[in-house]
């Protein structure tokens, strides 16, 4: 989707000499304009900004508090209203507000997604380089861990984890990150198998620079769009295997308020109150779909090979 | 050929020695299983007793080897609930949860094959519109709560479903639909992407003027060429189900391997969980195998040596 533009003449007339320094707000500029192009990326970046805006002002944008419980107004149906104001989305089984618990989730999703993503990410990044850069014996043993790690389906290893391991908020967001590093050392690896023999590398090293500035300067660019598109994509999944996690009872502690936890919860009435099932699990599909939307759109632009596969 | 397979084997064998490695570490995570296994009223003596009794007082290189002795013939030690060996508790269950898993595979295929032909045929067309809709909700909806969801509307409004359990035959139909439309959801993307890649190379546009009418052109000549992509992403998805199918099954009560790992957890029957994450790590292994073995037959021009 990225048509370059030609240049104007103002660009061609700066010497090479003088190049005038971009303004610090000019990648921003063309993020969003890019992102104004393609409404799928235009949508998915538009949630993940509107669920991290509710993580942040959860207490003071809710309607009710989320633990506030209200005996007399049990199992009540959406929009049921009374003198302590509307329940837009009904009450669960100890007449605590559906859609103020449903915002004061959202911190957990997002606080999981996001930080999880980051540890793995970091370090899948760090071993697919020394992976791909040294080869060898360092190689193959990383890659044997990955092969065994890729060979039990990823939820199951998490479920088994944190059986042993025991729950809570940190504890889930060590275990997914710390399991989550795999699929990152493998493509990086693989990004970097490509690029390490490339004549500027060659280069590189004939002008005597040294291998960890070669890593972090000529390899480490090159790779690391493929990190990035591959992180957006892992938020989904981590948020996924958080709820998954937590509605089996062995994500978070039972008193946080989760969407898994919620729908826990649901599964228990499921025979009178479908309210207590059907939101919480709507949010967390619409917030996966945002990650979804704004990582395919990610992919499209970082990685003009990848464009229209799947 | 024959070199391709002996190679691909010794990586398997590898590859399983590298799982059991990870099953007998992870139970180890928080020092030594007893921690995880002892019940909290048991005294520091009957947990000293426990622990000369399992053989956790041992070195960790001589324990593993023994785990490893063990585990190549099936011996995963007692189940602590059950009373009965842990590889029996196992294969009771294992047949139900194949059983589920091939019923939403073949779900999933029987969706998203004519739906990513057909929307890859009229790109851009109302139905490939839709269908994309399927495929990007159907990725982000966590399958239990689809599973929740038909619940509500079969067996709650409609009652027409039983919601768990496996008595009658009707209950499979449930789960089925759950892991299937995941299913669906991931592979008519790449059916569709596959088939859109193929239509338009020049042997299509070969076809077509040989007179062959589109069905044969469709189903002879791209459909076969698109299966590459298509059998590798199956292949890997079925490491999803097989993951989903856990969750899965604890919605629905279904007795599968799944449900029996989550009951083992709860109540901290560690033997039971080693062989049943070496089960499904087994399971991945093999159908990953056989889609690489696969590729051979699908595909003349690929030669490995």
């Amino acid at each position: 989707m990225s048509i370059r533009k030609p240049a104007t003449t103002a660009q061609i007339a700066t010497l090479p000499g003088q190049v005038e320094r971009a303004p610090w707000y000019r990648p921003v500029q063309r993020f969003l304009a890019a992102l104004g192009r393609s409404p799928v990326g235009l949508t998915g970046f538009i949630i993940i900004v509107g669920i991290m805006l509710l993580a942040v002002l959860g207490p003071a944008i809710s309607p009710h508090d989320p633990l506030d419980n209200n005996l007399r107004a049990r199992f009540m149906p959406p929009g049921f209203a009374n003198d302590s104001g509307v329940f837009l989305l009904g009450t669960d089984q100890l007449g605590r507000d559906i859609l103020s618990r449903i915002i004061a989730g959202s911190k957990v999703s997002v606080v999981v997604g996001l930080v999880s993503v980051l540890i793995a990410g970091v370090i899948g990044v760090v071993l697919g380089l020394v992976a791909g850069f040294f080869g060898g014996m360092v190689d193959a043993v990383i890659m044997r861990i990955t092969d065994g790690l890729l060979s039990i389906p990823f939820i199951i290893l998490v479920i088994a984890i944190s059986g042993v391991v025991g729950s809570g908020l940190v504890t889930l967001i060590l275990i997914l990150g710390l399991t989550g590093w795999v699929t990152y050392a493998r493509v990086i690896r693989g990004e970097v198998l490509k690029v390490r023999s490339l004549d500027y590398i060659t280069a590189a090293y004939a002008i005597g620079q040294r291998r960890p500035l070669i890593i972090l300067r000529h390899i480490l660019p090159n790779v690391i769009s493929s990190g990035i598109i591959l992180a957006a994509t892992q938020v989904g999944i981590t948020i996924l295997a958080e709820s998954s996690l937590s509605f089996l009872g062995l994500g978070v502690e039972a008193t946080t308020v989760t969407w898994g936890l919620m729908l826990a919860d649901g599964r228990q009435y499921i025979n009178s109150a479908w309210w207590m099932t059907t939101y919480p699990g709507i949010a967390i599909t619409i917030t996966v779909l945002g990650a979804v939307f704004f990582g395919d759109w990610l992919r499209d632009v970082l990685d003009p090979n990848m464009r229209g596969r799947s | 050929m024959r070199k391709f397979i002996a190679t691909r084997l010794v990586y398997t064998i590898i590859t399983v020695f590298m799982v059991s490695l990870i099953v007998f570490f992870m139970v180890r995570l928080r020092g030594d299983p007893i921690a995880v296994m002892a019940p909290p009223t048991f005294s520091e003596e009957q947990v000293a007793r426990m622990r000369t009794a399992w053989g956790f007082d041992r070195p960790v290189g001589e324990q593993y080897v023994i785990f490893l002795q063990k585990a190549v013939t099936g011996d995963f030690g007692q189940s602590i609930q059950a009373r009965r060996p842990a590889m029996e508790l196992v294969l009771e269950r294992l047949g139900n949860t194949y059983l589920l898993s091939l019923t939403s595979a073949l779900l999933g295929l029987v969706i998203a094959l004519p739906l990513g032909i057909i929307s890859a045929l009229k790109r851009n067309s109302w139905i490939d519109f839709l269908s994309t809709v399927f495929a990007s909700v159907g990725t982000a909806m966590p399958g239990f709560w689809l599973g929740l969801m038909l619940i509500i509307v079969f067996s709650v409004n409609l009652r027409i479903l039983p919601a768990f359990g496996a008595l009658e035959p009707a209950a499979i139909i449930m789960p089925t639909i759950t892991l299937g439309v995941g299913m669906a959801a991931r592979l008519s993307r790449i059916t569709r992407s596959a088939m859109l890649e193929v239509m338009n190379q020049d042997y299509i546009r070969t076809a077509y003027s040989k007179g062959l009418n589109r069905r044969s052109v469709v189903v002879q000549h791209a459909l076969r060429n698109a299966l590459i992509p298509i059998v590798t992403i199956f292949g890997l998805q079925l490491g999803w189900l097989l993951g989903g199918s856990v969750i899965v099954e604890s919605v629905f009560s279904w007795p599968g391997l799944g449900r029996l790992m989550i009951e083992s957890i709860n109540v901290r029957d560690i033997t039971v969980v080693q062989a049943g994450l070496l089960w499904f790590a087994l399971s991945f292994i093999l159908i990953n195998l056989a889609v690489d073995v696969l590729y051979v037959f699908l595909d003349p021009r690929i030669q490995y040596d």
